[in-house]
């Protein structure tokens, strides 16, 4: 599904990402973990196309197709999704009229899929103006749903939503990633970032990477580094980026 | 079969500048209609019970006291503009007038339509008696070829009695070589409400406005939104203000502006003189393209008791905004389009749904042709 390559990116004159190399399968769900400003957020605006993030080495391949040079919404048309930590505020931009857009020709039922995550009150209103941080994420979700893509890239889902909003926002979430389907049949993708985990009670990944200093360090079982990290901080791996 | 139409002698390109300002020939959705050509009353009717739209010399032979209204609230020495129309051996315009009680939902229909290179005048008397409705859309337009030299001086003189409620929403749709010069003023009394609504999407040579509301009466409201964008030639000179006299009245004060390299003029002045008033303040500015935006808000307190406020802000079109909209597979263009649309959209409260309709039909041809 998602390939990337030796990978270098710049925002303004300094290299914020060295040498990213990752491969996420079809159906496979991923986690990035790292302290604050480690760089795992740059990843997923770099991989969503942000104009800010400049890449000066290496590739990112998208169901086989070179998607480097693209803009955010060639990337998106061809089934890329992010769900933001911190979303713009639009004056004016009513989250309904969002929604058709997004929704283009597709008949989508929009006020039956904005009650099912409790936005139905929402749609006459701004885009995240005066919004909670749950009802952030439930209109993040949202408008992933219609938007429907194959990759789902979520950063930091849970972050400032009170428990009973993550049982919702988490199997929303579960649901765009088909997470109700056999393991086999499953096509969508996703990678999460988390600092708490509490998301991961929701969906079950497949694989960790750990990120420090703009590189990924290590790779392994998501739960068991979340764990360790949980234990022992991330001293071991800026411990790692010494050697 | 399709409807009958108001006898006009216009093309069918006209037909259609009439209806981007909101006129309607067809009389969809409208109670009455006032149709004025260059100087020749084409039209002026209404068939909404206890309203009335005559035309200005009508309107003085029928009722003796209609010249009580004026020049009442715009001197007719204020300036060059005033003293022109003022100066008229035969005054053109129209009366509307909404006797005591009565109220329309379906809005009547002012068309003041300029075809030729002359100055187009007229003075208009717009009186809603105590606790009447009276809601008037405003279309203002010229032929596409009217040619250099065209230009528009109107007097309106609005008065809402106690209980009552005008609103009046005006659409411009000029072309590049006219100007456009509207003197108005309006008197608020006791709970009434007045709502002015402006919206010039299209270009224009120059516009030249700064109407007055004075809020007389106790708890009297006045709402001023202006929706405008300026072409590259177009030079606009706005401002709304309000005088906030009896207990308790309040103004609103709101103006979106864009320039595509034009030059807008955004005034605005709220004068607090009795304690217990209220008013704010507002204009935001977009800047397409170089060109000019000059917000000029005042607000002045006397007394005790006043509570006035306003924000003011120019800026361009942010790109995380952009960006954000593209990541959900929106393309540049129409990510700019939703974004704009959005920062135009102006719901104006105690708008009958017709009134808005229209005022967002006429953002929608803009954004047709991309802003």
């Amino acid at each position: 599904m998602l390939h990337i390559e030796d990978l270098h990116v710049k925002v303004g004159d300094k290299e914020v990402l060295h040498d990213i190399n990752l491969h996420i399968g079809e159906g496979e769900t991923h986690v990035l973990l790292g302290p604050n400003g480690s760089g795992k957020t740059t990843l997923l605006m770099t991989i969503m196309g942000f104009s800010n993030y400049v890449i000066t080495e290496g590739k990112i391949v998208f169901k086989g197709e070179d998607v480097t040079m693209m803009h955010a919404h060639e990337r998106a048309q061809r089934g890329i999704g992010m769900l933001f930590q911190r979303p713009p505020t639009i004056s004016g931009l009513k989250l309904g009229k969002l929604l058709t857009a997004i929704s283009k020709d597709k008949k989508e039922d929009i006020p039956k899929l904005a009650e099912s995550v409790h936005m139905d009150r929402f749609l006459e209103r701004d885009i995240n103006k005066g919004f909670s941080g749950g009802e952030i994420k439930r209109s993040e979700v949202l408008q992933l749903m219609i938007q429907n893509p194959d990759f789902v890239m979520l950063d930091e889902p849970e972050s400032g939503v009170d428990l009973e909003n993550i049982s919702l926002i988490g199997t929303a979430i579960g649901s765009l990633l088909e997470k109700e389907k056999h393991i086999v049949k499953r096509q969508k993708s996703g990678l999460v970032i988390t600092h708490t985990g509490y998301i991961l009670d929701y969906l079950e990944t497949d694989r960790g990477h750990v990120m420090c200093d703009g590189m990924i360090k290590c790779h392994g079982n998501p739960r068991e580094i979340l764990k360790d990290i949980k234990q022992r901080g991330y001293r071991e791996c800026l411990e790692c980026r010494q050697t | 079969m399709p409807p009958d139409l108001i006898p006009t002698p216009l093309s069918k390109a006209d037909q259609e500048r009439l209806a981007q300002s909101g006129i309607d020939l067809a009389m969809r959705n409208r109670c009455g209609s006032y149709l004025q050509m260059d100087q020749d009353i084409v039209h002026s009717e209404c068939s909404q019970e206890g309203i009335e739209v005559l035309t200005y010399k009508k309107a003085m032979e029928k009722y003796d006291w209609m010249k009580d209204y004026a020049w009442k609230v715009v001197s007719p020495d204020k300036d060059e503009i005033t003293k022109y129309v003022a100066a008229q051996k035969d005054p053109k315009g129209y009366v509307i007038l909404a006797h005591k009680g009565s109220s329309n939902i379906l809005p009547i229909q002012a068309c003041l339509y300029l075809g030729r290179q002359q100055i187009q005048h007229v003075h208009n008397i717009i009186i809603a008696e105590e606790g009447a409705e009276l809601h008037i859309i405003s279309g203002c337009t010229s032929g596409a070829h009217v040619g250099k030299g065209g230009a528009h001086y109107g007097i309106s003189e609005f008065y809402v009695k106690k209980n009552a409620k005008i609103s009046f929403t005006m659409i411009h749709n000029w072309t590049e070589d006219i100007e456009v010069f509207p003197r108005s003023a309006s008197v608020v009394e006791e709970n009434g409400v007045f709502l002015s609504n402006y919206v010039c999407m299209q270009p224009v040579k120059k516009v030249q406005m700064y109407p007055t509301a004075t809020l007389k009466g106790e708890n009297s409201v006045a709402r001023f939104s202006s929706i405008v964008i300026a072409s590259p030639t177009s030079y606009m000179d706005l401002g709304s203000r309000a005088i906030l006299e009896g207990k308790g009245a309040s103004a609103e004060l709101i103006t979106r502006a864009i320039t595509k390299g034009g030059t807008i003029i955004s005034r605005g002045h709220i004068l607090g003189k009795t304690a217990g008033t209220r008013g704010h303040l507002e204009c935001k500015g977009l800047i397409l393209q170089d060109g000019r935006i000059y917000a000029i808000p005042e607000i002045e307190g006397n007394v005790v008791g006043t509570e006035l406020s306003h924000e003011a802000a120019v800026g361009k079109l942010a790109k995380e905004e952009i960006e954000y909209l593209m990541s959900r597979g929106l393309d540049e263009d129409e990510a700019t389009a939703t974004i704009i649309r959005g920062f135009l959209d102006v719901k104006i409260s105690g708008l009958p749904e017709a009134l808005q309709k229209q005022i967002d039909a006429s953002i929608d041809v803009a954004e047709k042709s991309g802003f």
